[in-house]
């Protein structure tokens, strides 16, 4: 008979064995004259978890650092778990936003379900409550067939994580197009709450001190998932299926309950949460951070199976654990609470000050790793990038031009981009927690009261790949401004964001160029509009065959309102007010969903984003709302003016006569030109002068009445047939109709 | 007056609906974790909803299950009220303390909205508060809710006035089209024979506030103060 616990003999190393890790030759070099032998195999895993994109971010630091990351109310910015901002009180907000893309594209409702899971742990592990979750989600064309399948799994894995641990999933963003076909885009964000005065972080402190392991057994599931995210899909994506971890709801909400709990008491000197490369970047992360050594003995690691290897212990990418240094003494405090929760608790290691990493296994030491110099001299890349060329101008005959907008409005509210996406929300828990004043539908950001109010976080998730691709710095600008505009919609005043950054292979110049112009806009922006980055996450190589994703730079943004009360929604409810643009309308077609829609032409450069004239427009329709002059309000974004009136008129119960706008052509109706809002108002003459002194342009629209939308010349549409045109297609589309 | 919440692993509405008793009844509730056998002298228990036990076996199956339950079950016996939310509901039906069973939703999908809902039945400790057939807007939020009664327990609910909420269109009528999950007969909240306990899959305490988008679930928690206090 064999010995069950028996580990198998380590294999031989050779540079072929670092290769198959993603090591490339220059940086296994590296690792050998790091620690001037030959690496054990649980070291080459260890080594080439840590330097992989997902973990070393080698290829896009040296642009992230150009991004501003600092103002008065920022707490912590980006090296932290999530980002921190005070917002008074005593209070902050911690929030993060994380890519689970090539897990969801191979097993889509784990992969979701896993990326809800995993950003939610990055919150609570600070000491914050999570309040609210969003989502960014990027599927393949309608027509391609695997994509019903996939966004139904990832819906499905998001609402089933994010019901259970009792999170609301309040808002996000979804759209189709060809280039996700092979590679779908799953970026999940969580906003938690703390105080501030209990935040916690990672740098583990005091030499002897308990590390402790709490939460699921450790199993032999996702191992390696940080390198398979950092690698180009070929077609044989699905086998790598046991790459994909398996998610627990329902221990990740006995885990939040547990640390809360223990995070009230004074136990905890320092707490990671075991994410990508699972107990490798925790352990390396706490002890790095802190300056200290770490001694892990792996046969005290809860294990869900025997004859597990010290390789597959520190890779395994498990869900639901922590890793905690507890101050000496507290460890029978810290038991208690976990049993009480029915979580495994384990003393697992103690810190040194010898500032290495030293696994033990079966008696043996299997790594023995210097911290510093690992984590010092990881990879870094100035990889070389090409500028995206700059698309030529676009001009569409006048003749060209519908003049049936009615026709063009109903086919753009019907579009996958445009269209309702209830039959997605209604599958989260939009109010659990009960401090949900909007979610998705009801206003231009999500609006998630704080303890009861009166204060509350607005929230938003924003990008528009379409414009990144013909322009990637004007795209970085649009998204963050976007975020920004969204969260000034509700009344909030915008805070912070945080970023994430989906991008094709960063080896390819061209690649490389979208990221680095993007960027470049992002931080522009973030310049101009006071709108710091404090935490983010980048994924690379989102490609399948060669084909890239567009660049896809997703940002979250969280701002405060003073008062919950004050925060507006978008949709029109009594007649009689007055409807206005404010911020002009030039009629920039380039790019917009009407000139792919309708034309059937994708072309020209995205709309240009003046970031003063935005400052300028977002702060006035910020102090109208604080000033009680606003009803409604809502951002302009894709499709245009004649789409953001529907959409406010099919959130409400009233319509709006928009004769008075007069007779226009398309370029008015359906232009995206950025930096525009539509305010419902009472007082128009009141809105008009402030607009005048604000150096805003503001033009009348008309005026709520009956239920529907009338155009000058008398065409008319119904409620009925708006409706019907953008809550259809999504359904119809899941259940095969289409 | 007083009340008790009950604290189940997995449970997520406790700590909202203790702060709409709070709010609404003007004391807070006593939290109790559901390996507790002593439950303090109450007026009220509520089961919250949410995921005991993750939903894992069937929703509410293993927190039936609980040692609190046996307390519970005794209290019923005795008269106190329980009211039973969403996955509470879940549990009592799984302990036999109301009769049917749970399915998943006709739509196989999780469903989160507001729905219309019609008062049956006014008279119950939880019901009192509303008119009779008075309509209500409070929002749903299950991926189980799809209630089952054989024949005989329908007939025997529909004659002894136990059906205390049923989803109705705006002008009042169990339409099919209102029914969010396919339950028997649109029924949304039922009473035990004593009219003593109600489960409910519609979620009171996320309507009690303006900021809401609604307050028809106030008079449920009033009415429990009015009627037993």
């Amino acid at each position: 008979m064999t010995d069950p616990t028996a580990l198998p003999a380590e294999p031989r190393m050779t540079p072929a064995l670092a290769a198959e890790h993603g090591l490339k030759a220059d940086e296994y070099d590296r690792l050998l004259a790091i620690i001037g032998r030959l690496p054990s195999v649980t070291e080459l895993g260890i080594v080439s978890a840590m330097w992989s994109e997902h973990c070393s971010y080698k290829s896009s630091k040296v642009w992230l650092r150009r991004l501003p990351t600092e103002a008065p109310w920022v707490i912590h910015g980006p090296g932290e778990n999530a980002g921190v901002v005070d917002i008074g009180d005593g209070l902050a907000a911690v929030f993060k936003m994380e890519s689970h893309n090539h897990p969801s594209f191979i097993e889509p409702y784990q992969g979701a379900a896993t990326g809800v899971g995993g950003i939610l742990r990055d919150v609570f592990t600070m000491g914050a409550r999570p309040v609210a979750s969003l989502n960014a989600l990027r599927f393949g064309s309608p027509d391609h067939p695997k994509t019903r399948h996939l966004l139904a799994g990832v819906v499905a894995g998001i609402g089933g994580y994010g019901n259970c641990v009792g999170v609301p999933t309040v808002g996000g963003e979804m759209d189709f197009h060809p280039a996700y076909n092979g590679n779908i885009l799953v970026n999940a964000m969580t906003v938690g709450v703390a105080r501030t005065d209990r935040l916690f972080t990672s740098a583990a402190v005091g030499v002897g001190n308990p590390v402790v392991y709490v939460g699921s057994k450790t199993g032999r599931d996702g191992i390696h998932g940080a390198t398979m995210a950092s690698a180009e899909f070929s077609d044989d994506a699905e086998a790598k299926r046991p790459t994909v971890q398996v998610g627990d709801p329902f221990t990740e909400k006995l885990l939040i309950e547990a640390c809360l709990e223990l995070m009230a008491t004074e136990a905890i000197i320092a707490i990671q949460d075991m994410g990508a490369a699972g107990l490798t970047s925790s352990s390396v992360e706490m002890a790095g951070k802190g300056g200290l050594g770490i001694v892990l003995d792996l046969d005290c690691v809860p294990c869900r199976e025997t004859g597990m290897t010290a390789y597959e212990i520190m890779l395994s990418e498990s869900q639901e654990r922590m890793l905690m240094v507890l101050r000496p003494g507290h460890e029978a405090v810290a038991q208690a609470i976990f049993a009480k929760w029915d979580l495994d608790f384990a003393v697992i290691g103690r810190l040194t000050d010898s500032g290495r990493l030293v696994v033990r296994r079966q008696d043996r030491v299997r790594a023995d790793l210097p911290i510093a110099p690992m984590v010092e001299q990881a990879p870094l890349y100035e990889r070389p990038w090409l500028p995206t060329r700059e698309p030529t101008s676009v001009t569409v005959a006048a003749t060209d031009l519908p003049l049936d907008h009615a026709a063009s409005l109903v086919r753009l509210l019907a579009d996958p981009d445009l269209c309702s996406k209830r039959w997605v929300w209604e599958q989260y828990d939009r109010h659990v927690g009960a401090d949900t004043v909007f979610a998705s539908g009801e206003a231009d950001a999500a609006v998630v009261r704080v303890a009861g109010g009166p204060r509350a976080l607005a929230m938003t998730a924003d990008c528009t790949p379409r414009y990144c691709a013909a322009d990637p710095v004007t795209g970085g600008r649009q998204a963050v401004a976007e975020a920004w505009r969204n969260l000034t919609a509700v009344g909030a005043r915008p805070l912070a964001l945080t970023d994430n950054l989906n991008f094709g292979n960063p080896e390819k110049p061209d690649i490389m160029g979208q990221l680095a112009g993007c960027v470049r806009g992002m931080a522009e922006a973030c310049r101009a509009l006071d709108f710091p980055v404090v935490s983010g996450n980048v994924s690379l190589y989102n490609e399948t065959e060669g084909h890239a994703i567009l660049p896809t730079p997703a940002i979250g943004g969280v701002g405060l309102l003073e008062d919950a009360c004050m925060a507006v929604g978008i949709g029109l409810t009594r007649s009689g007010v007055a409807l206005l643009l404010l911020g002009g309308d030039p009629g920039h077609l380039g790019q917009s969903l009407f000139l792919r829609v309708c034309l059937d032409r994708v072309e020209g450069p995205p709309p240009p984003v003046d970031l003063a004239l935005e400052r300028r427009v977002g702060d006035l329709v910020r102090a109208l709302i604080r000033d009680r002059l606003v009803e409604a309000c809502h951002d302009l974004s894709g499709g245009g003016l004649l789409v953001g009136v529907a959409e406010m008129v099919l959130a409400g119960s009233h319509g709006v006569d928009l004769t008075p706008a007069g007779q226009r052509d398309a370029t008015f109706w359906f232009g995206e030109d950025q930096g525009r809002y539509l305010v419902a108002t009472p007082d128009e003459e009141a809105v008009c002068r402030r607009a005048v002194d604000a150096l805003v342009p503001v033009r009348p629209l008309g005026r709520t009445s009956g239920d529907g939308i009338v155009l000058a010349g008398g065409r008319t549409l119904d409620r009925d047939g708006l409706a019907a045109a953008h809550e259809s297609w999504l359904p119809q589309w899941m259940d095969g109709v289409l | 007056m007083s009340a008790a919440v009950i604290v189940f692993p997995g449970s997520n509405c406790d700590r909202d609906v203790a702060r709409a008793v709070t709010q609404c009844m003007g004391m807070r509730p006593h939290m109790v974790w559901h390996k507790e056998t002593e439950v303090p002298p109450v007026d009220v228990i509520v089961l919250p909803g949410g995921f005991s036990h993750g939903d894992y076996l069937r929703s509410g199956a293993m927190a039936a299950r609980a040692p609190v339950m046996r307390t519970i079950a005794e209290r019923v016996a005795a008269g106190v009220a329980v009211l039973g939310i969403c996955n509470g509901f879940q549990i009592l039906a799984e302990a036999g303390l109301l009769p049917g069973a749970f399915l998943r939703n006709a739509s196989l999908r999780f469903v989160c909205l507001t729905v219309t809902l019609r008062v049956d039945t006014v008279r119950s400790p939880f019901t009192a508060g509303y008119d009779p057939g008075q309509i209500l807007r409070i929002p749903v939020a299950h991926h189980d809710g799809n209630y089952y009664a054989d024949a005989d327990t329908l007939a025997c609910l529909y004659d002894e006035d136990r059906i205390a909420f049923r989803y109705v269109t705006e002008r009042g009528d169990p339409d099919p089209d209102t029914n969010p999950n396919g339950s028997c007969a649109n029924i949304a909240g039922i009473l035990d024979a004593r009219g003593r306990v109600l489960g409910m899959m519609p979620h009171p305490e996320r309507a009690v506030d303006p900021l809401h988008g609604g307050t028809d679930g106030v008079a449920l928690f009033r009415g429990l103060v009015d009627r037993l206090g």
